[in-house]
């Protein structure tokens, strides 16, 4: 029978069982909700999307391997959150982006963002939205020319030779609203919003390619519905009372489906690490970052807001994480009045 | 009617290896190990002395603090020894052990009381002190003190038959086996607190053991009534099974009582139900023996104090390669360093792990995905906690209310970066303990300074 002298036994803390999910599941579960739009680029701006993608994401994977290597730090490249990180930054760079420019933002994004504040689960910032809006400070030529849609850039030349073409945010801004927003309805229907038939970002054009990734990574549980459904019913409701075109809802809808607000409501707002923890938290997180959005494309100098939006509300999420805490189990209500009020 | 709680997890519940195994006698050992420590409070004191002849029943512990349960020899035989042994408790404990002659020869204490039913309250609470029950779900509180300290208090009975935790399935057994002991047991409880009704919670991947419950109900048009529970670890938590079956949160620190609620396990039922009936004393457990180096698992009664290792050779032995013997479920019991620590009354389960059920990996690092958050049953933030604990930051871990965790582990189970969470409350609760010490110490130590000078 079974020799019980010489078991070898582990005396662990319990639990002693976990669930199947871990980590690496949960990026590569980013992943797939990715490859919709990525697909979509793909079919719409020509392959130049994909070998963009495919340099941002190597690039991404490599300054997180060296300075992990150089730094003697345990190797965490196998969580593929680079991979993540890499997709999302080439999504918000337009198509025709240098392979060098999108190699320098993934640096920033990788090394700066995130390995020197100590990696996964410790960036404040969003990566790939910092490297962003570092690209934008550095090029703003070449990360606002927007490529027509269907001319299908080459994916050697630098494409200098490209037809430039405004993006439906553009009509929406400057002083002759609502001229020019009666110009882009005539331009693009709201089945072309939908769609993704329009100029933009390699990744956030397809309004419906994000809707099927972001409903993807609900459905897994992923993300939960707190930060897409504020942040994106925030925009909706804001613009539906504050229209600046003829028809609020027609006002509305290119305001959700323009730009990048699907792209940053289900893939960047909802970063673990710089969003809040707690579900009320993410319901005020999501909130100010709608807010912020329609603040910046009325009021701010760029066209797009989301960007900025997500960026400055994840400087709040820790204060939101400090002030928004559940309410302790059985803790009366006058107990807890008194503990706020301390 | 399924109730819910906030938060919990739902891991696989790995019953159907033993859910439909009828509960089997274990052979007699050779030899039970019965340590003096089987419930919350001080260990008792041995009343035999090696060489001593005992009998079923017979007293062999005294409890020496007023939490305390005596404890009974669960086979006949001689003493061989009192000595420290190892316990499930990790350590050793003072121990009685006891050579089996195989009679089960019982003790003349053992007497059925003439008419049960026409005990009073008080009668009912001394025979269930002198059975020596405790809360055998695990938390091994004394039943007696529940009871009498909750006289009065309490409006609401709840037996509970969650049986949460994965793997186990002793109660269900027990509810379909013997379920007139469970429902004569409750009918005692509703006499001794004075309530119309009990009642019994059970999960709904139970639906057999509640019909069986049912029917003796209808039979005896017993006092109870069986609540469906939402499948979800850790329903059968104290705190969180008051919450399904009354609505109501019992209060941080404080005991069910205090929303007028006493919670007995289905174990500790039947054995309420056996002390009144026949007088017998808690000599014997029904534990689950399962898991994946488990060779054939079952359903085992054996007597308090029979060697683990029984229990195994009992199921066929280990698989090779197991690398864990947990006393307990998966997500609270305790992982033991031995096989030759004995059943306790508290013990419903005995686990061997081969696979790989641990997951471990070597670099956890924190995403803040917040997961432990939302499963957290207590409304706890793991995470925080985790890192005051890490850094010693000690005043915002006891403003994170560490002392409300209950260990039950959901934040662990959950964790996609394989974060140590649920060991990392228990150190820091006992680093906030040393510090509560440490600053009470200080205090004292200033108080008598200031009195040597004033004098």
């Amino acid at each position: 029978m079974t020799d019980y002298q010489n078991l070898k036994l582990t005396a662990s803390s319990s639990p002693h069982i976990r669930s199947a999910e871990d980590t690496r599941s949960i990026m590569l579960d980013v992943i797939i909700a990715m490859l919709p739009a990525l697909a979509f680029a793909c079919y719409w701006f020509g392959f130049r999307s994909l070998t963009v993608t495919a340099v941002s994401v190597a690039g991404c994977v490599f300054w997180e391997w060296l300075y992990r290597k150089l730094l003697k730090k345990p190797q965490s490249v196998g969580d593929l959150s680079a991979v993540v990180t890499g997709i999302l930054l080439a999504f918000v760079c337009p198509v025709q982006i240098g392979y060098w420019q999108i190699l320098i933002g993934g640096f920033f994004a990788i090394v700066v963002v995130k390995q020197l504040f100590g990696g996964i689960g410790k960036n404040f910032l969003n990566p790939a939205l910092a490297a962003r809006a570092l690209m934008l400070a550095s090029w703003a030529s070449s990360m606002n020319r927007w490529i027509a849609p269907h001319s299908w850039a080459a994916i050697f030349s630098s494409n200098a030779d490209i037809v430039t073409a405004a993006t439906p945010l553009s009509y929406l801004k400057g002083d002759e609203i609502p001229a020019t927003f009666q110009k882009l309805t005539e331009t693009y229907r709201v089945t072309d919003m939908f769609l993704g038939k329009i100029g933009g970002s390699m990744g956030e054009v397809s309004a419906l390619m994000l809707i099927l990734g972001g409903g993807y990574l609900l459905a897994r549980k992923v993300i939960s519905w707190q930060i897409p459904v504020s942040f994106i019913g925030t925009v909706a409701v804001l613009t539906f009372l504050f229209p600046r075109g003829n028809s609020p809802a027609e006002w509305m809808a290119y305001n959700l489906f323009g730009g990048g607000l699907l792209l940053g409501a289900f893939f960047m707002a909802t970063d673990y690490s710089s969003s809040p923890i707690t579900a009320r938290g993410q319901l005020i997180y999501g909130v100010g970052c709608g807010a912020l959005t329609v603040f910046i494309r009325y009021f701010g100098s760029y066209n797009e807001g989301v960007c900025y939006s997500i960026m400055i509300m994840n400087c709040f999420a820790a204060l939101i994480d400090r002030s928004v805490r559940p309410s302790r189990f059985g803790a009366v209500k006058s107990a807890k009045k008194e503990a706020a009020s301390k | 009617m399924a109730q819910a709680f906030f938060g919990g997890v739902h891991p696989g519940d790995m019953k159907a290896a033993t859910n439909e195994k009828a509960i089997e006698q274990l052979a007699p050992p050779a030899q039970v190990v019965i340590p003096m420590s089987q419930h919350i409070g001080k260990p008792c004191r041995p009343v035999v002395a090696a060489g001593d002849h005992v009998k079923v029943g017979q007293l062999i512990g005294e409890p020496t603090g007023f939490v305390g349960a005596p404890i009974h020899a669960s086979v006949s035989g001689t003493v061989t020894a009192v000595e420290p042994r190892p316990y499930s408790m990790g350590g050793n404990m003072m121990s009685v052990v006891i050579e089996n002659d195989g009679k089960e020869e019982l003790s003349e204490t053992v007497k059925a009381p003439e008419n049960p039913d026409s005990l009073t309250p008080e009668q009912m609470v001394e025979i269930v002190k002198n059975a020596g029950i405790v809360g055998m779900g695990g938390a091994t509180f004394p039943t007696h003190i529940k009871i009498s300290s909750g006289i009065g208090k309490v409006n609401t009975v709840i037996i509970n038959g969650a049986e949460c935790e994965p793997y186990i399935t002793g109660d269900h057994r027990t509810m379909l086996e013997r379920p007139e002991q469970i429902i004569g047991g409750a009918a005692y409880l509703a006499r001794m607190f004075g309530v119309d009704k009990v009642h019994i919670g059970v999960e709904l991947n139970k639906q057999n053991g509640i019909d069986a419950l049912n029917r003796v109900i209808a039979e005896k048009k017993a006092p109870a009534e069986v609540l469906g529970l939402r499948c979800r670890y850790p329903q059968g938590a104290e705190k969180q099974l008051c919450q399904a079956v009354t609505g109501r949160q019992v209060p941080p620190g404080e005991l069910p009582s205090a929303i007028g609620c006493a919670v007995f396990n289905i174990n500790t039922t039947c054995a309420i139900f056996r002390a009144i009936t026949q007088g017998m004393p808690v000599v014997k457990k029904v534990v689950t023996v399962s898991g994946s180096g488990v060779i054939d698992p079952k359903n085992l009664e054996c007597p308090i104090g029979t060697p683990v290792s029984n229990l195994f050779d009992a199921c066929g032995g280990l698989k090779d390669g197991t690398y864990k013997l947990i006393m307990g479920g998966p997500m609270m019991g305790l992982a033991q360093y031995t096989a030759d620590v004995p059943v306790g009354k508290g013990t419903g389960c005995m686990l061997a792990f081969a696979g790989d059920e641990d997951q471990t990996v070597e670099h956890p690092q924190c995403i803040r995905c917040g997961r432990c958050v939302s499963v957290c049953p207590m409304h706890l933030e793991p995470l925080m906690m985790y890192q005051y604990t890490a850094k010693d930051m000690l005043d915002e871990l006891e403003d994170a209310h560490v002392m409300d965790c209950m260990e039950c582990g959901a934040c662990t189970y959950i964790c996609p970066a394989r974060m140590h969470l649920t060991q990392m409350f228990k150190v820091g609760k006992q680093k906030l303990g040393a510090k509560k010490a440490a600053e009470k110490a200080a205090a004292e130590a200033k108080r008598a300074a200031d009195e040597k000078k004033e004098a």
